[in-house]
């Protein structure tokens, strides 16, 4: 078994709010996710749009907002990742591939932005032997951000974080608006950087995609992580009622919604986020819930064995 | 080039109908004005010296009796033609009125423009970046203490403190006194701007600093600027790279957008410095009620603004590919 390349433990993120009068806040928006992810594979953390997955991305690569507080432990190859070492492996051996072409600068021409302000010799090259592993041609160098195709548009971001030779990549959503057979396409490059040996982190709402793509899928729900287990497994042995609840939401597989709605950040309590629209909630659900590991597998509920 | 042709053809005509809109409303406005332009053209004291019937030689002479809209439709047939009319208060063609003012106050505007324009946006782009730390609140303090501060006052501040107690620079006008047109040297003309273009560009400092921050702030917290600094730029190159790419179309519509205010500024400014100017011409013609040498000024002024805001227009498209690239495919 490879040694993870990225662990992330009891991670919370809040942000200071300022409230009514001179009143000062702390609003959590992630409290205790745990996360791991190894070479040569594809992790998803799946959640529901509110639920703090672009927090995670921010966080894992120091640009969280100034008003906001991290605290948990996150290691890289076994190594606190400090500040100093973000900022240093940013760009290089960690990476970012993010949602849409707005991250792109817009009155910059592509080539110059996957440079980075480079000039050195090689540097073109390379740009243009990445772009046309993508199939884009030479002359996508010379566009505007609003010249390039959804499809270009997210080539072009990809081949922006692999530049470099990275060991970690964090896809933030990568597919949006793209319909599934564009979608599953892009996360083929996906796979072929994992089956390279590196890692990717693949951060999505479409528990679908993450399950035919991924082949580790973490839950998340309300900053949480809930379940974290094989792709292959979801669904036929879900441990928490809250992936069992997602699976049977799945179109293919009675298309159940859940009733009620994730809370709005701060407004959780303790305990288990998901206990009030918990069909199998227990009285320890209010209090702290202990997790539990069976093998690499995660789950964080107070009932054991599988949901039914 | 066809689109570009359209859009200077549009541009002109709309320049046509704001300069016939502008000069009629002034024009309006001199009307309803309580100043009768003949006492304060010849004087109270001579016109009590006068008989009835000099008076109404005169009135006649000036056609005080003829209706509003023949006046104003003769001075307009009159512009058509190339004539601005006569100023009332300096017995002078109006335009040669404006070209000699016009001259004196050009130097001085266009300083204080350069000046605020480099000054605002240096100072907005180290506020943006720095936003909630020390520049940031230096920049800020400065900018809220300026925009309070009426420009006036601070000219007669500038007065006080550079001619007055240090005595470095003269108090007022454009050339020193009781010196012969041909003795005056360029030094002794920018000696006399200095104090008015200072005051200028101070005051317009705070508003393009202001506004450039802001944008500078949205700029930095952007998805593009997060992705820069993903991709591992440092935060000079982000700036110089990202933060100046972007702050330039804002700081090009601020840039040309201040000619007004510079404008407005001057009249104030030169009224306080004595400055033979377009400002001060402005004011003599409204408080001596010369209706010709007010219109003329306004419709410059309108003109030179309006010309700003199409500067601006025509830059953007150069600027900014999205524009540029986008008129080139229609």
């Amino acid at each position: 078994m490879e040694n993870p390349v990225l662990e992330v433990e009891d991670l919370s993120i809040s942000f200071t709010q300022y409230a009514h009068g001179a009143g000062r806040r702390e609003l959590p928006v992630i409290r205790g996710l745990d996360l791991t992810v190894r070479a040569g594979e594809i992790s998803a953390v799946v959640g529901s749009s509110g639920s703090g997955k672009s927090l995670l991305a921010h966080a894992l690569l120091g640009l969280l907002p100034y008003n906001a507080a991290c605290t948990g432990v996150m290691r890289y190859k076994g190594q606190r990742l400090t500040r100093e070492k973000m900022e240093a492996l940013r760009g290089k051996e960690m990476v970012l591939v993010p949602q849409s072409v707005n991250f792109l600068d817009p009155l910059m021409r592509v080539g110059p932005q996957l440079a980075r302000g480079k000039r050195e010799k090689g540097v073109k090259e390379k740009i243009r032997a990445v772009l046309a592993r993508y199939g884009l041609g030479p002359e996508t160098e010379e566009m505007y951000p609003f010249e390039l195709s959804g499809g270009m548009a997210r080539r072009v971001l990809i081949s922006s974080a692999v530049v470099e030779r990275p060991v970690l990549v964090i896809a933030d959503e990568p597919t949006p608006g793209l319909d599934g057979t564009a979608a599953k396409r892009i996360l083929g490059h996906f796979r072929e950087l994992a089956d390279q040996g590196t890692a990717v982190l693949f951060i999505t709402h479409d528990l679908e995609l993450a399950l035919t793509a991924a082949d580790r899928v973490a839950v998340f729900y309300a900053g949480v992580t809930v379940e974290e287990c094989p792709a292959a497994d979801f669904g036929r042995q879900a441990h928490h009622p809250y992936t069992a609840a997602l699976w049977r939401a799945m179109p293919g597989n009675g298309f159940v919604p859940i009733p009620g709605s994730q809370p709005y950040p701060g407004r959780e309590e303790a305990g288990c986020p998901f206990a009030p629209r918990c069909d199998r909630r227990r009285e320890e659900c209010a209090g702290t819930i202990p997790v539990r590991r069976e093998g690499r597998d995660y789950i964080r509920c107070v009932r054991e064995g599988v949901v039914p | 080039m066809k689109h570009r042709l359209g859009f200077a053809l549009r541009k002109l005509l709309r320049m046509a109908v704001l300069l016939l809109g502008v000069s009629l409303a002034a024009f309006l406005l001199m009307t309803a004005s309580p100043l009768d332009p003949l006492q304060t053209s010849v004087g109270q004291v001579a016109m009590g010296s006068m008989s009835a019937e000099q008076i109404a030689r005169l009135e006649a002479y000036w056609g005080a009796g003829t209706p509003p809209l023949e006046r104003y439709l003769g001075w307009l047939g009159d512009v058509l033609h190339g004539d601005l009319g006569t100023s009332l208060y300096f017995r002078q063609p109006v335009a040669q009125v404006i070209g000699q003012r016009l001259a004196s106050s050009l130097w001085l505007m266009l300083a204080a423009w350069v000046l605020s324009g480099v000054l605002g946006l240096t100072l907005g782009i180290l506020a943006g970046a720095n936003r909630g730390r020390w520049p940031d609140k230096l920049v800020k303090g400065y900018c809220f203490v300026i925009s309070s501060t009426p420009a006036f006052w601070l000219a007669l501040l500038l007065m006080m403190i550079f001619s007055v107690w240090l005595g470095l620079l003269p108090t007022g006008l454009a050339v020193p006194i009781g010196v012969t047109a041909d003795e005056v040297s360029l030094l002794d003309r920018v000696r006399h701007a200095i104090l008015p273009a200072l005051t200028l560009s101070l005051t317009g400092v705070a508003n393009i600093a202001l506004h450039t921050r802001e944008k500078m702030a949205d700029i930095m917290e952007s998805d593009y600027v997060l992705f820069a600094r993903a991709r591992g730029e440092s935060k000079g190159a982000i700036l110089l790279r990202h933060g100046l790419r972007n702050v330039a179309l804002p700081a090009i519509t601020l840039q040309f957008g201040s000619i007004s205010e510079i404008f407005g500024g001057s009249v104030l400014v030169e009224q306080v410095f004595s400055y033979p100017g377009l400002g001060q011409a402005a004011v003599t013609a409204g408080l001596g009620g010369d209706l010709p040498l007010l219109l003329g000024i306004t419709v410059i002024s309108a003109a030179l603004v309006y010309g700003g805001n199409v500067a601006a227009d025509l830059l953007y498209g150069a600027v900014d590919p999205r524009i540029r690239r986008g008129a080139a495919k229609r």
